[in-house]
């Protein structure tokens, strides 16, 4: 069907850019080039939750991370300068080691991935997943709604004295 | 045809390679963005099992917006740290500020 062509097509092809981003993230010795392409990276994110039939969470996504966390990684990275090479963001002595942690917790996770056999159930997804997501989080998930609210509190509250010059 | 074991393993690589940075590099700023990475691979797969395995509830995408939440919080924080770090040892290089490594 073309249908499932476009559906594929779309998602190889937003695989591939969140991918080479996040490479880019991490093998990029500047640490500027790096917060832009975690802003590509996060981009691509919000795409495979739209892929994903999760509008709600990929507008969420653009508006926190790539709206607020992109800016807030940049004014770090402004205040920050002048400590470490122009560059800024060199690997460090155990890099080594990290690539082949990362290649081995790879290794395991995709073949656990590949050799389960998950329950997937057939059902289609709701046309309105907002509204969905929305009527639940006022009623099932009013208490981690309320909770999230206090934690962001604390953390605004937290961030301010601890980043105040005295 | 994309199933859920696409999604999986898209959030697998995308989880190693900010596990990479995270364990890999000299900036603090740089190993925060890893961990920002990290997060964003999990949320994926968050996301996947709540379109592949329990479509009717969306319990998943509900995390997911939680999660990226929490992370966002820890992220303005762990930047706050850094900050009061480079005021008072003038340094975000990991190699430096070592009084806690032995």
């Amino acid at each position: 069907m073309s249908g499932d062509l476009v559906v594929s097509v779309a998602f190889y092809l937003v695989a591939a850019i969140t991918i080479i981003s996040a490479i880019g993230v991490v093998a990029i010795g500047k640490i500027v080039h790096s917060a832009i392409f975690l802003f590509l990276t996060f981009a691509g994110v919000a795409a495979t939750y739209v892929l994903l039939s999760a509008e709600f969470v990929a507008a969420v996504q653009v508006l926190i991370y790539a709206g607020a966390v992109i800016i807030l990684i940049l004014f770090a990275i402004w205040m920050t300068q002048g400590s470490m090479s122009p560059e800024g963001s060199p690997p460090n002595r155990q890099f080594l080691l990290a690539l082949s942690l990362g290649a081995g917790l790879f290794v395991v996770l995709g073949w656990i991935i590949l050799s389960t056999a998950w329950p997937i159930s057939g059902g289609a997804v709701a046309q309105n997943t907002t509204q969905v997501v929305g009527k639940q989080m006022l009623t099932t998930y009013v208490l981690p709604f309320e909770i999230a609210a206090v934690l962001l509190t604390a953390a605004m509250i937290g961030a301010i004295l601890i980043a105040r010059e005295d | 045809m994309v199933g859920l074991q696409h999604f999986l393993i898209l959030g697998a690589i995308l989880f190693c390679i900010g596990l990479f940075g995270a364990l890999g590099k000299r900036n603090a700023v740089a190993v925060l963005i890893s961990t920002e990475l990290m997060f964003n691979a999990v949320n994926i797969t968050l996301v996947a099992f709540a379109r592949y395995a329990a479509p009717e509830q969306l319990a998943g995408q509900i995390f997911a917006v939680f999660a990226i939440t929490v992370a966002a919080g820890a992220a303005a924080l762990g930047l706050a740290i850094v900050l009061a770090v480079y005021r008072s040892r003038k340094t975000v290089s990991l190699e430096d500020i070592d009084l806690l490594k032995w």
